[in-house]
Order: C-alpha cells, then structure tokens, then sequence
C-alpha cells in the first residue's frame, strides 16, 4: 500500500516539477505554441480551397492534434537526451525509484503542455480562418482530449525508454514526426491507404485518439474510440515498464548512460 | 563486517571507431580491483586522468555492470540487490552537471526526496536541515542557473544526503571550485566524517586528501598499486626527506645522473611558473645534497630546500614509477 502511495507521490510531484521545467522555458513555450501553427495555417489554406465548411472543421481538429502529435515525437526523446547531458539520467538511475516511475512524469509534462499547442491552433483558426468547431458533446470531447493526450504521454514514454539505452535514440523521434503525419489521419482520411499502412495506423493510440474527438465534436459517440485508444495507451505504457527495465540492465551493461 | 567490499573488479569497454570500416577497440578501465572500507572512514582513492575512479566508483553506485568480479555494500551485491544498495548510499560528482538548472534549489531537493522515497512529514525538516548544512539558506528559492560552481556544488551534496545514506560517494567534488569554496567543502567533508557517515573520496588534490582521509587506495591505469594511512604511504615511498632545487634549463638531461647518486629514491622534474624544480627523494639519514648538486654542476639553480614529504611526493612516485 505504501508501495502505491509513494509510487503516485513520485508521478504527481516528478509531472508537476517537469513541467515547471519544460514551462519556464519561454523559448521552447514559444516554439511549441508557434512552431504547429505554421503546419495548421498551411492546411488550412489548403483546405479552404474546397470551399466546404466541414472539410475545414475536419482540417481544423486534424491540425490542432497534430501540433500535439509532432510536440511528443520530437520532445519526448529530446527530454532525456538533454537528461543525459545535464548528468541528470545517471542520477534518476541510480535513485530506488524504479526507471519507468521517473520517467513517465517526464513525458506525461510534455504531454500537458502540447494541450496548450493544441488549444492555441484551434483558437488560431476560429480567429484567423473565422472556423467555428461545433463541440455538440463537450463532455465527451473533453474525454476523447483527455485520453488522447494520456495516450500521447505513454507513447513518448516508449520512445524515451529507448533514449536510456542508445545515445542516438532522440534521433527516432524526429524520424517519426512526418508519418505520423499521415498515419494518424490528421489531415488525410485513412481510407486513402492501402490496408498494411491502415494496420499500421491502428496500432498508434492518436490514430484512435483522432477518430474519438471528431465522433464528439459531431455529436457521434466516441466511446469505444476513446476505449481503444486508452487501451493502446495502457499497452505502450505496459511495454515502456518492460522494456525500461531491460534496457536500463543493458545500459549499464554497456555504459551508455553518461556522456563520454 | 565492513561496509564495502569489492573482490577483483573488472570492468572494460568496447569503443567503435571509423565510419566505413568500424574498428572495435577494447579497453580495461578496471583491472582487477580489490579494497574494503571500514564504517564511519573516509577512503580516498587516487590516480590520475583515466586510472578507473569513476568506473570504479559507478560499479559500486550501480550505474555500470563489472565484466567480472563483485562488491557489496552492507551485504548486498551491487548487481543482484541494486535497489537495496541504491537506498543506502548516495552519489555526488563534481563540476556543475547533475541539476535541474531550471528549477530552483529547493525543487531540485524536492524532487530527489521523492525519488529516494523520504517519508513526506520528513522532507521540509530534512531539507530545511542540509540547506543549512552546506550553507545555501536563503537561496533556496532561486533557480539554479544562476548559482555559482560553488553552490551548486554545495546543493549536489546537499542532494546526495537527503536520504541520509550509510556511505556516500564523492567523485572530485572539488572539482573547478576556489580555494575558499574548497575549504568550505573540505568543512563540510570534515563534519560529515564526525557525524561518522562513510565517505569515498577521490580528488586530485593531495593536501586534501591528506586532510580528510583516514585510509587511502592509489590506482594506475585499473590497478591499485598501495593502499594505507596517508602516514604509512608517505613512509613507504619515501621513507627519509625530500630535495627541491630548482633550475633554469637542461635538467631533463642531468636525471639520470641525479638518480646515480646513492641514496636517491627518485627524481621528478616539475614544470612551475618561473623554473623547473627537481624534487629528490632520499633515503632517510642520508645527507647527499652535496653529491645531488655535484649532479647538477653546470646548470643555473635557484632556490635549494629540503623538507619533510608530503601525500603529493608519495603519490607521483607511486604513479610515475
Ligand atoms: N562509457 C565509456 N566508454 C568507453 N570508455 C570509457 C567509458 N567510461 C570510461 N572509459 C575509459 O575508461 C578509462 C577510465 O576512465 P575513468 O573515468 O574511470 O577514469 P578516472 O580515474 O575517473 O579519471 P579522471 O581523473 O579523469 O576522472 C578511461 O580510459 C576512459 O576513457
Ligand atoms: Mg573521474
């Protein structure tokens, strides 16, 4: 019990100081506010184009999870990468914390903060584009917003564990940003591609995620979206603890957690 | 039972190189290492640039698997009971990593306690304690990024005791820190020490060393080579007294005769500011200064001292022979 006590202590407080950390930066603030702005103004040009309003509506909510989407992708490997380089990692290794309790905060703090990239496109294009998102159920699309995010955050933690192990790790973050692009069905309909590609996509919780808060915001139900994609999260949150493990063991095996 | 024990530690690395033909290179960085601290001792273990302290130190700290051999530390194996070892030592290095440079000192504190599981009614006590340990009071507020080496370095220790470990591991914490700060630091080491908490220390400072440690381990490229009181390791290298002379030019080439002379331990060249001063150990009761300057007819000296030896004069020997 106190083993459950003190493993939520360590998430809630870890989460609460990676964000002061990552929030402060107003640097990185900026550029995670500004930097999907830039992809949600050209879809949504490209998307004004065929002059129907839903398609727009469909663009809007499409680009504002894919601000989401590339802030994970590329933060999430960064975060311990730069770990590395503080002398930090060695540290939340060698602590009694178990690795996937340490670093799970980490990403779920990315994750928080790619809700304000997410919240910042969707006021972009109501100002700029003049789109207005009918929300006909909120309460599920808070759900499906909410699930998408925890989702997001257990898929970075994935990718970060990978991070701990190989030097180069960060590099696969940013390997995945563009596919992620199309696989998850953010600006292009899946349907488009062919079936492997579909199987693919369907493996990724925002793909799901996706799905959810258009259901909601039309007025569909999200429900079983948001189950799949909460179920997805669990799983990569599940492998991410293995594999932390094992990849910690062979870390310290080969001596990859410091710099040189 | 002693607090650690390592039994023939070993620990070597594979390194790639080259871009189209990748070449492996292996090295030892540890070679068979063997030592035992004693509760409530500072051990020191000194080397130089890349003997293995740091790989030594993070196969104690369970940062690096050993190739082969094995320690434990108060009875557990730092490979099979790593959790168990974690909870019961703490780990400081030097230079100014190893914080969260955007939170402030008190968060940074804050979050380790977490991570080392103090009990929650325990923290603020337990910090407001160590801030006023190392001397960072008051400051606690701000970030970190704006702290001096010295306070960082200060706030690192801080965070290596909040779980009040039974043995703490200091890897060159003086590192880059100025000679008040050092000494403050050297304070604090002291302290720790009449708390009777067990430290290893390494540096490359020797007086400091002297200083604070009860016992101390020498290592060359992966092998310990002595081990004793900082007393015994000044007697066993150089028993009598010491010789410096210094000169202006060309006694690089007079070493060998220097050496010749009976009674002459050894013979080091140290490049300083104006001159190159030869420092001459001799055997104790000889009185061959005479015959140590015939040695040397011909070149400009300067300044003629003998003295007693120091911790430094028993280590260069030890490494350089
Ligand atoms: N992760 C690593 N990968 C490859 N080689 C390593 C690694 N860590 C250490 N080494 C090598 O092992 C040897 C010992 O290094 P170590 O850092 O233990 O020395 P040290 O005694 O702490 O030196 P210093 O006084 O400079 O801190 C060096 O040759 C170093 O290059
Ligand atoms: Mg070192």
């Amino acid at each position: 019990m106190t083993g459950l006590r003190s493993a939520v202590r360590v998430l809630v407080m870890g989460w609460w100081l990676q964000l002061k950390i990552v929030a402060v930066n107003a640097f990185d603030g900026v550029l995670n506010i500004v930097y999907p702005l830039f992809f949600a103004t050209t879809a949504l040009l490209m998307y004004r184009q065929s002059g129907s309003p839903q398609a727009l509506v469909y663009a809007a909510l499409g680009a504002a999870v894919m601000g989401t989407w590339s802030a994970m992708a590329t933060s999430a490997s960064g975060a311990l990468q730069s770990q590395r380089w503080q002398g930090t990692l060695e540290l939340l290794v060698s602590s009694p914390t178990r690795m996937a309790l340490a670093i799970l905060p980490i990403t779920a703090a990315l994750a928080t903060v790619a809700l304000y990239s997410l919240v910042a496109t969707l006021v972009w294009g109501r100002v700029v584009f003049g789109i207005e998102v009918p929300i006909v159920s909120p309460l599920a699309f808070g759900a499906a917003l909410l699930v998408t995010l925890a989702s997001l955050a257990t898929f970075g933690f994935l990718l970060s564990v990978t991070v701990v192990r190989y030097r180069t790790g960060w590099a696969l973050g940013n390997l995945l940003e563009y596919p992620g692009w199309l696989l998850c069905g953010f600006l292009v309909p899946m349907d488009l591609f062919p079936t492997w590609v579909q199987w693919i996509a369907r493996a990724l919780p925002p793909t799901w995620g996706m799905d959810a808060i258009r259901a909601a915001a039309s007025g569909a139900s999200p429900w079983r979206d948001i189950a799949v994609c909460g179920a997805l999260g669990l799983g990569y949150a599940v492998l991410g603890t293995y594999l932390s493990e094992r990849l910690l063991d062979s870390a310290r095996r080969h001596g990859t957690l410091a710099l040189t | 039972m002693s607090i650690l024990e390592a039994r023939d530690l070993r620990r070597s690395f594979t390194s790639t190189s080259g871009m189209l033909r990748r070449h492996r290179k292996e090295t030892e960085a540890v070679k068979g290492v063997t030592f035992d601290i004693e509760r409530g001792e500072v051990f020191g273990l000194l080397g130089p640039n890349g003997a293995g302290k740091t790989t030594t130190i993070k196969m104690l700290i369970t940062l690096l698997l050993p190739t082969s051999g094995s320690a434990s530390i108060l009875g557990y194996d730092v490979v099979d009971d790593a959790r168990e070892v974690r909870r019961r030592i703490g780990y400081v290095f030097g230079g100014d990593r190893g914080l969260y440079e955007r939170l402030s000192a008190l968060d940074n504190l804050r979050y380790f306690a977490e991570l080392y599981a103090v009990p929650a009614r325990e923290q603020k006590a337990r910090i407001g304690e160590l801030l006023e340990l190392v001397g960072l009071s008051g400051r606690e507020g701000e970030r970190v990024e704006g702290f001096s080496r010295g306070m960082r370095q200060r706030l690192h220790i801080a965070r290596g005791l909040l779980h009040d470990p039974d043995l703490l591991f200091l890897d060159e914490p003086s590192l880059g820190i100025d000679p008040v700060g050092a000494r403050e630091l050297r304070q604090t080491i002291a302290s720790l020490r009449t708390q009777g908490k067990t430290i290893l220390l390494t540096t490359h400072y020797m007086f400091e060393a002297d200083e604070l440690c009860d016992r101390i381990a020498v290592i060359r490229q992966g092998e310990l080579v002595a081990e004793g009181t900082p007393a015994q390791l000044k007697q066993r290298v150089t028993a009598g007294s010491v010789l410096e002379i210094d000169t202006f030019g060309g006694v690089q080439d007079r070493l060998e005769r220097v050496l010749a002379v009976p009674h002459v331990r050894s013979a080091t060249v140290d490049v300083r500011a104006q001159a190159e001063t030869l420092v001459v150990a001799l055997d104790s009761g000889s009185d061959v200064t005479a015959a140590v300057l015939a040695a040397l007819d011909g070149i400009p000296l300067g300044r003629v001292v003998a003295r007693e030896p120091t911790l430094e004069d028993a280590y260069v020997e030890l490494v350089s022979s």
